[in-house]
């Protein structure tokens, strides 16, 4: 079952810098062509370690749909 | 955890270049390193592989802040990370960088002569003669470095200002090489397809 949570980077704030790279212990996040973070939300289990990484704080933990 | 690679370990080299600047200040051309590699990665690979892997500083931040504990790991205001403050200080950089350019270029014209001093924050003049003795190189190559090593150490002690204050790596949130390859990469993807959010 996938986790709740997910995380979910502002693109137009994020400095590509690649801090949560380094955390994310699922390598769920890759820096799309260095010009934002980009998440698989498929591999992220929602443990907000990025998040609370972020130097631009621009990583926000969302709650996944019913659906998903 | 991944595992440690040889680039995991360039946080030495942050270090190991300010020591080298102390005792000869020539050394300070080293960091032309940091300023060339970062560009040319972004504009023929078009990503910033530097940034992510490669940035010393950014991996000295990390771990004087997370793993030695002297960062308060609170959030930093929002307007450091905000575009207008990004640029802003990314065109104040460069601006500074071009005087420097401008006095290296009057000392090597000799409208200017060499001086023999760091200054940090682009105010204070400390004294650094204990670097460099005269006549060892070019009075231009003496100048050049070190205006640059004063950038350089401006820059970190920023850095370590705002780690201590915020987040370990707060600094890449407006660090000016972040900036510049940042907004090159978005150059060169401009017309391709972004990943889904």
């Amino acid at each position: 079952m996938a986790s709740k949570r997910y995380a979910s980077p502002d693109r137009e704030r994020c400095v590509s810098c690649g801090a949560c790279v380094r955390e994310c212990p699922r390598t769920a996040i890759q820096i799309w062509r260095g010009c934002w973070a980009v998440i698989d939300r498929e591999l992220c289990v929602g443990c907000g370690r990025c998040a609370k990484a972020c130097p631009a704080d621009c990583i926000a933990l969302r709650e996944r749909e019913a659906t998903e | 955890m991944r595992q440690k690679r040889w680039y995991d370990y360039l946080w030495i080299w942050s270090i190991l270049y300010f020591a080298l600047g102390f005792f000869n200040i020539l050394f300070a051309w080293l960091g032309m390193i940091d300023f060339l590699l970062p560009l040319g990665i972004a504009i023929f690979g078009g990503n910033k592989w530097f940034c992510n892997n490669f940035c010393g500083r950014g991996q000295l931040f990390s771990l004087l802040g997370n793993q030695c504990h002297c960062s308060r790991q609170k959030p930093a205001p929002r307007w450091i990370a905000s575009k207008w403050f990004r640029y802003g200080f990314l065109a104040f950089f460069l601006t500074m960088f071009g005087s420097m350019t401008y006095q290296t270029w009057r000392v090597f014209g000799g409208a200017s002569s060499l001086r023999q001093v760091v200054k940090l924050f682009w105010t204070f003049r400390v004294p650094w003669i204990w670097a460099y003795t005269a006549g060892s190189a070019p009075d231009w190559v003496a100048q050049f470095s070190f205006g640059f090593y004063s950038l350089m150490l401006t820059s970190t002690l920023i850095g370590l200002i705002v780690m201590v204050l915020y987040r370990p790596r707060t600094w890449c949130s407006f660090c000016p090489m972040g900036s510049m390859t940042q907004l090159i990469c978005k150059g060169k993807a401009s017309g391709a397809e972004p990943p889904a959010a």
